[in-house]
């Protein structure tokens, strides 16, 4: 018998629609799957009997001829996205039990295109992270491991759940959100595809914040027409998110033309760092030989603020997050934790203290300090202005090209443990996706090889504000150059 | 900081010289909207605590502010009626401290650039003199919730049915100089906030409450180190408080001391004013642009819409009064400074047009009516205009009815007292009580020979020379015809008569 979990979306889809399976079948193959796949740590709370009450109500809705995109597709939600009556986290202790009452825009807009939720998905603590390590619930292990070793990956973050279920054929697609990079790093260090929309597409009602001005949702698939397809879903202007934009949703599924010929990308020369392995520079070139290929004109091109892009992220992030997460006080919801006979500040410091992680409460003071009386100048209005010029090394650039190639992440994926009591090298992670987050930009991520040890690699497409079908276009035809067949074996379900 | 000139004279006197003080007033007034200012949630007055929280309001995760139209219309309003410059661009800023009856950890307000910038409230001092009073800004921001220390034992309650509710804050600047100018921008500016309909004015209910700045110098001297004290609930209590705050400044000052910058409470039962925290406690709000709302920018035509829909405005319906219905400076000023005051003024001219009546003579009478009549005896049954039992309709016919001489003027104050109790129309009450005003020649003829014969003595010396004694025969007719004889006819017929 076909292995379900195996189909894209678009074959399910196609599938569904014709009578040829139904959404029980493909939801109780991917329970099954879950099931199996637990040591992966990737579903923090699995919903089996809502994925199936939804499959049978989408099989229902395609019978009567009723079937939306996502009809009947099984996909996981980053625990980061609030769901009715279904324990919502942000994997954060200091939100231990909380249900919300009410439903996120983002996930009711899949809900309402027919999807079906398999579960919640493991991330780093309020999407603070990129290797998952920072999760109250443990780290993801990354579905893949390097050639010939045992040892296990971290998976990326803060969107390591999503991208390891996806990875690991336990859900068809996957919910995730991207700060700084948290969709498309892990996307790479997974051999997955994720795209990031420009700010404003999605909306952010009912999204855990980390920082309001650079948080966007978006989806981790396995091709890139599946993540048109779920994109396409999750998207739409919602009054209830004033920086929503409101206009029309183009039909992304529709960019995969293949067709980039008179196209012109721009190689961004100062992401060609010293330190950069071999193997991604190496992969960065084929894929501009790809393009090549396809018809596109190549130029190099220079966005001179991109050094400033990391500590300017780190200023402007943590500012805001100090501010979003005042709210966890332990006064209404989630944990409260007061000392015997203490007081009201007491209850603050104990709750907080107990409830934030280590790299949580680092963000969270550095925030402070940059928000601070004195330094607010110095740091975060200064960071502001540097902001607006990196936005504006994107418009320049974006004069000439129609989009931007670039390697998705500095590394593989690393080790458990290796950089996580350093977090600056940590931070580094992200020094390619921050820029396009810091100026608002779409961005994708598509898997485009494998490292000397046998790991995934993606590279990063970056197209101008709100021109996702270019984006859509070009990493169409990068993934079928790139033709990667890899998979990673399935250790996990032995 | 140039400050206008002190014209009230106000000092108080301390024991080595005169002090002067200055004060400014933040005051913080509750939008009229039907609901809040980031969320749908109502807004309502006294309903069961927590039963007007959104999700918005008690800053569950993920939960976004939107901005509320109306609100933002309602200080456009505000602004312009306090003539100030009205900034098309706008911020919101997060102010950032922990409070249990602040559930995002921070209040939404305006920092750096306010909806409304300068401005100025012309406020009366009696007697027609008048001062102007420069307001810097207004800008809006959320209310926070309350808590609740008297519930239980050991817990504190909290109550966020205000968590979010939108207030003004306008603030004035250090322009005000004695407790009596305090007092008067207060009245002055929540009667314009009454009249534009943008806020109820209600101090009790707490829909307006002021901090106020005071310091105190001596003459010629710069400006001292002001004191805030916050969260003051009633004019009388603001009066109070600066009077108590700047003899306490001056004793610190003339004991030697300075005064240290800082944030106080007044306690009316002790007449003190207390330090409410230490500068170790002090506050760093970090405030920065709230992320989740885009800066509030309008065009003109939002503005000239809000333009539009103000009402006549209190200084300006005062000058009208005075100059086109010759009503004196000080009736004009009682009856604007409360709208409803002046609405009813203004239905009872209209009412008596209706009747026919020359409203440009009758209405300095009408408003002696409403000022004294009305007014008095509204104060003594401790209602309001609102409330009053003489309506428009019933007041009118009782003036028309001594325009017309049906009753006299003294007569009037009776069947007045009779339709306040009743409600009764005056008509009815005059005809039942047969009240109606003697003037009918023969029959006050009569009673005058009467009166005459039955005071022979008066008579006498009224001839010998004490003439004034005719008022006593007046007074006579009037007893004896229970006050309804028309009294210049009265005048008119006795002279002869007494002459002989």
């Amino acid at each position: 018998m076909t292995d379900l979990t195996k189909f894209t979306i678009a074959e399910a889809r196609d599938g569904l629609r014709k009578g040829d399976i139904t959404s029980r079948e493909l939801t109780e193959a991917h329970i099954a799957a879950i099931e199996a796949a637990d040591v992966l740590n990737a579903y923090i709370v699995k919903t089996p009997e809502k994925a199936l009450a939804m499959a049978d109500a989408a099989d229902a809705r395609v019978k009567a001829g009723d079937a939306p995109a996502m009809a009947g597709i099984p996909i996981g939600i980053k625990d980061l996205f609030a769901t009715e009556g279904v324990r919502t986290t942000a994997c954060s202790h200091i939100l231990d039990g909380f249900e919300p009452a009410y439903e996120s825009t983002v996930t009711q807009n899949l809900w309402d295109a027919g999807a079906v939720m398999l579960g919640k998905l493991n991330m780093d603590e309020f999407a603070m992270g990129s290797s998952n390590e920072n999760s109250y619930y443990g780290p993801v292990k990354n579905p893949w491991r390097a050639e010939g070793s045992n040892e296990h990956f971290v998976p990326g973050g803060s969107s390591g759940g999503s991208v390891a279920s996806v990875a690991a054929y336990t859900a068809m697609g996957a919910t995730a959100s991207d700060t700084g990079g948290s969709i498309r790093q892990p996307a790479s260090f997974t051999g997955t595809v994720g795209v990031k929309p420009t700010y404003g597409r999605c909306s952010r009602y009912g999204m855990v914040a980390f920082a309001s001005s650079l948080d966007q949702a978006g989806p981790v698939t396995r091709t890139v027409r599946d993540a048109a397809i779920m994109l396409e879903a999750m998207t739409g202007y919602d009054p209830k998110d004033s920086t929503s934009i409101n206009r029309e949703v183009p039909n992304f599924e529709a960019a995969l033309t293949g067709d980039i010929r008179g196209k012109t990308i721009g190689i961004p020369k100062e992401y060609r760092l010293d330190e950069t392995p071999e193997d991604i520079l190496k992969l960065w070139d084929q894929g501009i030989g790809w393009l090549k290929d396809a018809g596109a004109n190549v130029v190099d091109v220079s966005l001179p603020h991109t050094k400033y892009a990391l500590p300017t992220y780190y200023i402007v992030a943590p500012a805001e997050a100090s501010s979003n997460l005042a709210r966890y006080d332990g006064v209404r919801y989630g944990l409260r934790d007061v000392p015997q006979g203490g007081n009201l500040t007491d209850m603050y410091e104990t709750t907080r203290g107990h409830g934030f992680g280590d790299e949580v409460k680092r963000r969270v003071l550095m925030g402070t300090y940059v928000l601070s009386a004195g330094y607010y100048d110095a740091y975060y209005l200064k960071a502001q202005r540097v902001r607006q010029l990196i936005a504006k090394d994107f418009r320049d650039a974006f004069e000439s090209v129609d989009a931007l190639l670039t390697p998705t992440a500095p590394s593989a994926a690393f080790a458990f443990g290796s950089k996580s009591n350093d977090p600056i090298a940590m931070y580094l992670n992200d020094v390619f996706t921050v820029p396009a987050s810091l100026a608002g930009l779409p961005g994708a991520s598509v898997p485009a090889g494998l490292s000397a040890d046998g790991l995934p690699l993606g590279l990063q497409v970056l197209t101008p504000a709100f021109d996702e079908m270019t984006l859509f276009t070009i990493c169409g035809v990068l993934e079928e150059a790139a033709a990667f067949t890899a998979k990673p074996d399935a250790w996990w379900t032995a | 900081m140039e400050l206008p000139p002190n014209i009230s004279g106000y000092r108080i006197a301390g024991a080595t010289g005169d002090f002067e003080v200055v004060i400014g007033m933040e005051v913080h007034a509750q939008v009229t909207s039907k609901s809040k200012l980031f969320s749908g949630a109502a807004t309502e007055f006294g309903a069961e605590p927590n039963a007007q929280v959104s999700l918005v309001d008690a800053a569950m995760p993920g939960m976004l502010p939107t901005i509320n139209r109306e609100c933002v219309r309602q200080a456009v309003r505000t602004g312009l009626a306090l003539g100030a410059e009205i900034n098309r661009f706008s911020v919101f800023d997060r102010k950032n401290y922990f409070y249990a009856d602040l559930p995002q950890g921070y209040q939404i307000s305006q920092f750096k650039h306010p909806v409304v910038g300068e401005g100025t409230i012309v406020i009366d001092l009696g007697e027609g003199k008048h001062k102007d009073v420069g307001v810097e800004r207004i800008h809006l921001e959320q209310d926070a919730g309350k808590s609740m220390h008297d519930q239980h034992p050991d817990l504190t309650f909290v109550d966020l049915n205000r968590s979010g509710v939108a207030l003004m804050e306008i603030v004035s600047k250090p322009h005000l100089n004695s407790p009596d100018e305090a007092g008067a921008y207060l009245t002055k500016l929540r009667t314009i906030l009454r009249y534009i309909g943008s806020c109820d004015g209600n101090m009790e209910q707490g829909s307006m409450r002021a901090d106020v700045n005071v310091s105190v110098r001596r003459e010629g001297e710069p400006l001292g180190t002001r004191c805030e004290i916050k969260n003051v609930n009633s004019i009388r209590f603001v009066r109070q408080a600066i009077e108590v705050e700047a003899r306490r400044q001056i004793d610190v000052i003339e004991a030697g001391g300075s005064v240290d910058q800082e944030t106080r409470l007044f306690d009316p039962v002790k007449g003190e004013t207390r330090s409410m925290r230490s500068k170790e406690e002090a506050h760093d709000y970090r405030y920065f642009p709230d992320p989740d709302l885009l800066p509030l920018e309008f065009d003109d035509g939002f503005i000239d819409a809000a333009r539009d829909s103000l009402p006549e405005l209190p200084d300006d319906k005062r000058a009208r009064l005075v100059s086109t219905l010759g009503l004196s400076d000080y009736n004009a000023s009682v009856l604007v400074a409360e709208k409803e005051s002046a609405d009813y003024f203004e239905a009872l001219l209209a009412a008596l047009a209706d009747r026919g009546a020359d409203t440009s003579k009758l209405a300095q009478k009408a408003a002696n009516w409403v000022i004294g009549d009305l007014f008095g005896a509204l104060n003594k049954a401790g209602k309001s205009i609102t409330e009053t039992p003489v309506g428009v309709d019933a007041g009118a016919q009782l003036l028309m009815l001594i325009d017309e001489g049906t009753i006299s003027g003294r007569i009037a104050k009776d069947v007045f007292e009779i339709m306040f109790e009743t409600g009764d129309s005056p008509a009815k009450i005059v005809e039942e009580k047969g009240l109606k005003q003697v003037s009918d020649t023969g029959e006050i003829e009569a009673i005058i020979d009467q009166v005459i014969a039955e005071n022979p003595g008066q008579l006498a010396q009224y001839r010998d020379g004490k003439t004034k004694l005719q008022g006593f025969f007046v007074g006579q007719v009037m007893k004896a015809t229970g006050g309804k004889a028309n009294p210049a006819m009265v005048n008119q017929l006795l002279k002869p008569k007494l002459d002989g």
